[in-house]
């Protein structure tokens, strides 16, 4: 296999280059989008993500389902720094207590809402602005094309992490939406450029042609031809980003610019553990892993999309 | 003794949808000076018979089950890597169809034909390149010295081409392996390029084995030829007697459906129906399906090569008929 | 190709003067007010205070203030921090070579690291080792460096004793050899992938039949066609990454205590200390622009298909 780096076992072995003619055209009807769900239903590595994010988005709607443990209310006289048992399966010292007696597996679970709800969130918002800047770009090229593009080339000249840092040192008081916000400022060129490109491609070609000939309308063949032909590329940036905006806020959260109490956050977990490390490092690993589980889940579900929808990888 | 000889090759791949019979049983032979054309369509088998022949199939997941091929009576598939190495490119070379791709993008023409001599010969850097113009002049590429540091994106497709010839003589083989070596070509350039081929092969009395799948090529340069279908060889005759009394209704086909001036305005022939699916090939007769002239033995046995005289054969159940008509 | 140089710098002018006034204006619209803050707990005597600010050209719109800022910059003058009355350019030249001591040392990491490990999986592709390089790079994204900082500082420092937690003296290498690594981390795992990539489709490449069929030996093959051709993603890739590379220090050096620019632009942020984040912010915008530009001639270098017009 070629682009992707996660090939599925079955879809390993090549056809082989000359026996071209010997290779079983597509049946008609089946569009990319169908193919790529087949593609993706036998991927392994797209059915553990899938089971990791169900898993998640249970964690993010009942957390109530895996711990009746309060995540802010700790009781420091009991539980400071207290041992995990980790026989005690789903009990509030599974993974032990922290620094200031709360339940680790309380506040793992209880983090999951803010990771998963800025990941989603911003990936949405950043391909929407993203996209409609390089489908306008894209499409009407010329001077507007030039003035998109150097603001494009502008936000990219700042480092991501370096931009987002000064975004939320404005704000006074940091929360899940500023956070978003000041992901959404940074991280709208990479689509925007995707989406650019792919528009192009598929401005350029036969049908959109065909259509503008026909007198087709620039609002239909915006929306009929050239949106639904050049998403491709698009999600398969935005799905891999994802998991990019997942590890970006609980760093930021690490940091001590992102979320902040009471609101829970793994990386804000992380932060409050690393004091503790060489005397209790279950503190810090745990929601270490969580955070890093997370990530791994939407980068495995991003290669997965990306092997299903790279024409190059078929 | 016979240049090459190819005895009863076999070539499989495997892929997702199973095993590939790409060639079954192949036999052919090229004597020095002179010219083989292999005939069929894309996925007939020919161009992964001319691979083995090389020894550039990959393999996994192409494998060789079975057969010779026969270098100068010596059997190369049982030969090591290395002595196989030695043999490319310097005894038996090829010719791509697509020489921009071909030629590697980011290296000089002049670096590239240097190689040759350089691998293979063990010759010095300058000494190389004396020789890479010496070549690209002999295959009448203008202005030769001034380009010999041209990247192949800076010339036409003809002079690519051209380039690409230069490079599989480099060290005067043998045998030459033309894989389409016109078909990315205008119609101009190709008669060019064809004829320096030709005269080339005279003056050096190299075998040459010319895939293609363009009758119209073959008729001027090849002495006999090699119709393939579906992984076999279905006719073989001299180039004459060929293109007077085909002895099978697919090169039958193929005959008809060049455009021809003495039959202007009438309707092209096409032969009805698709090349078949590799993967399921017809029983019987691979060709039944779009045969004007199948009946029902052709659905369910396979026909021999069957000897029509001594230089020729057909693999038709009615070859006597089909001669005939 | 001066031609081509000379343009080339032309375009980066509207982006370096869009990139600092982005960050120049965050900092202006920063919360509460420095000058004020110096008095501490002390009613600041209002006079006083714009004195300061004029004498600061602080009283002066934004705009002004960014100009005074730009024309200072080629003067080689960074701004002043407010606080201490330090120049900016002081505090970066202290901090500064510590960074790119860190980066440099990142940055072979990645490049020799990845690029092999991702030739041998291309080579190799779908085989064991292949495999195995693939969870290894998936992990590597997975883990934020933040984590695997304090992974390896649990393991190699506290579990291990092989190495100090800390970086005590930051021109030692081999102290700087974890932080390093951290920061490698996610630029390696994704120079792997693109490599792997890159040398698998190429492996498939009409060239390479040529090459196999001129006889090559399968060294020439690898090394002269097929790496050549493979890196020129790697290269583009490499070129943004430099200043991917110096922001992502800030999680680093704050992690093993290396006191370079990431650190102290994360104290100056903490600090609401405007001057120094846009004057080390800048640094990196500037660092950026270079590194781009070069990996455009090198590209050009590799690849003679692009055209200089």
């Amino acid at each position: 296999m070629t682009e992707t780096l996660n090939v599925p076992a079955s879809a390993s072995t090549d056809p082989q280059p000359d026996p071209s003619g010997a290779d079983a055209k597509p049946a008609k009807g089946r569009s990319l989008w169908t193919d790529a769900w087949q593609d993706l239903r036998r991927n392994p590595m797209f059915v553990i993500s899938a089971v990791l994010i169900v898993l998640l988005l249970t964690m993010v709607a009942f957390p109530g389902w895996f711990t009746s443990a309060s995540p802010t209310v700790g009781d420091l006289t009991h539980h400071y720094q207290g041992e995990p048992r980790y026989t005690h399966f789903f009990g509030e010292d599974w993974f032990g207590y922290d620094t200031q007696g709360r339940s680790v597996w309380a506040r793992m679970v209880h983090g999951a809402r803010a990771s998963v709800l800025v990941g989603v969130l911003v990936t949405l918002s950043v391909t929407l602005v993203g996209g409609i800047v390089g489908l306008v770009a894209g499409y009407f090229g010329g001077w507007l094309d030039s003035v998109l593009s150097r603001i494009t080339d502008i936000f990219q000249g700042i480092p991501f992490l370096l931009g987002a840092m000064v975004v939320l040192t404005t704000f006074t008081k940091s929360n899940l939406w500023v956070v978003i916000a000041a992901l959404l400022f940074l991280g709208w060129t990479q689509i925007a450029r995707v989406a650019r490109g792919s528009v192009i491609t598929v401005k350029q070609s036969d049908y959109v042609h065909a259509a503008k000939s026909l007198g087709a309308s620039t609002v239909r063949i915006m929306f009929r031809h050239i949106v639904p032909n050049a998403l491709a590329p698009v999600v398969v940036v935005a799905t891999t980003a994802l998991g990019g905006y997942i590890a970006a806020e609980a760093t930021l959260s690490y940091l001590g610019i992102g979320l902040a109490a009471p609101a829970v956050s793994w990386g804000v977990d992380v932060s409050n553990g690393k004091d503790a490390l060489r005397t209790a490092p279950h503190i810090l690993i745990s929601p270490a892993v969580m955070v890093s589980l997370t990530v791994l889940a939407f980068i495995m579900l991003g290669d997965a999309v990306r092997n299903a929808l790279d024409p190059k990888s078929r | 003794m016979t240049l090459l000889e190819v005895r009863d090759l076999h070539v499989d791949f495997q892929t997702r949808d199973g095993v590939v019979k790409a060639v079954n049983g192949v036999n052919y032979s090229v004597e020095a000076g002179e010219t083989l054309a292999v005939l069929g369509e894309s996925g007939s088998g020919k161009s992964v018979t001319a691979q083995a022949v090389m020894g550039i199939l990959d393999m996994p997941p192409g494998r060789i089950p079975k057969g010779e091929i026969l270098f100068h009576g010596e059997n190369m598939l049982t030969m090591s890597k290395e002595e196989r190495r030695k043999i490319r490119g310097a005894r038996i070379a090829m010719i791509f169809q697509d020489a921009l791709s071909s030629l590697n993008p980011v290296l000089t023409v002049g670096y590239q034909l240097a190689e040759m001599f350089r691998v293979h010969q063990g010759l010095g850097r300058k000494e190389a390149k004396a020789r890479s113009i010496e070549l690209m002049e002999r295959v009448k590429i203008p202005a030769a010295k001034a380009r010999v540091n041209d990247y192949p994106h800076q010339f036409s497709g003809g002079m690519r081409q051209r380039i690409m010839i230069a490079m599989a003589l480099a060290l005067e083989p043998d045998l030459i392996i033309a894989d389409e070596p016109t078909t990315a070509l205008d119609v101009t350039v190709q008669a060019q390029v064809m004829a320096l081929l030709a005269d080339l092969q005279r003056e050096y009395n190299m075998g040459l084995i010319l895939i293609t799948h363009d009758l119209g090529v073959v008729a001027d340069v090849a002495d006999k030829i090699a119709v393939m279908y579906a992984g076999r060889i279905v006719e073989t005759a001299p180039v004459k007697e060929l293109y007077r009394a085909p002895a099978h209704p697919y090169t039958k086909g193929l005959l008809e459906s060049i455009p021809r001036l003495d039959r202007k305005g009438q309707e092209l022939y096409a032969i009805q129906g698709l090349p078949p699916n590799m993967a399921k090939v017809p029983e019987g007769c691979a060709f039944h399906p779009r045969c004007p002239a199948a009946r029902d033995i052709c659905r369910t046995e396979l026909p021999p090569l069957a000897e029509v005289d001594d230089a020729r054969g057909s693999a038709c159940h009615f070859w006597k008929e089909t001669i005939d008509a | 190709m001066g031609r081509y140089v000379a343009r080339r710098l032309l375009q980066m002018i509207p982006v370096f003067i869009g990139s600092t006034l982005l960050i120049f204006s965050m900092m202006y619209a920063l919360p509460g007010d420095p000058v004020a803050a110096l008095y501490g707990e002390k009613k600041p005597d209002p006079a006083q205070i714009a004195a300061i600010k004029h004498q600061l050209g602080m009283d002066l719109p934004l705009w002004h203030q960014y100009w005074n800022y730009l024309t200072g910059l080629f003067q080689g003058d960074f701004g002043t921090q407010i606080a201490t009355q330090r120049p900016v350019a002081e505090v970066i030249e202290q901090a500064f070579p510590v960074t790119i001591r860190l980066t440099l040392f990142a940055f072979v990491f990645t490049v020799v690291v990845g690029v092999l490990l991702g030739m041998v999986s291309g080579l190799f592709a779908d085989k064991a080792f292949d495999r195995i390089v693939l969870i290894f790079t998936l992990l590597l994204i997975s883990i934020p460096s933040f984590v695997l900082g304090y992974l390896f500082q649990y393991l190699f420092a506290f579990q291990l004793d092989w190495l100090t937690p800390t970086v005590q003296d930051s021109r030692d290498i081999g102290q700087l050899m974890l932080p390093a690594i951290v920061l490698a981390a996610l630029s390696l795992a994704y120079v792997t992938r693109l490599t792997r990539t890159s040398v698998a489709e190429n492996l498939r490449a009409d060239y390479i039949r040529t090459a196999i069929a001129k006889g090559l030996p399968r060294r020439r093959v690898v090394g002269v066609h097929l790496l050549r051709n493979s890196l020129i993603p790697v290269v583009t890739f490499l070129g943004t990454d430099i200043g991917a590379l110096m922001a992502g220090a800030v999680v680093t050096e704050g992690i093993f205590n290396v006191h370079g620019v990431g650190n102290t632009i994360f104290e100056a942020l903490n600090r609401r200390e405007g001057s120094t984040v846009v004057g080390i912010a800048t640094l990196i915008v500037i660092v950026y622009l270079v590194a781009s530009l070069l990996v455009d001639l090198l590209y050009a270098v590799l690849d003679p298909r692009i055209r200089y017009d």
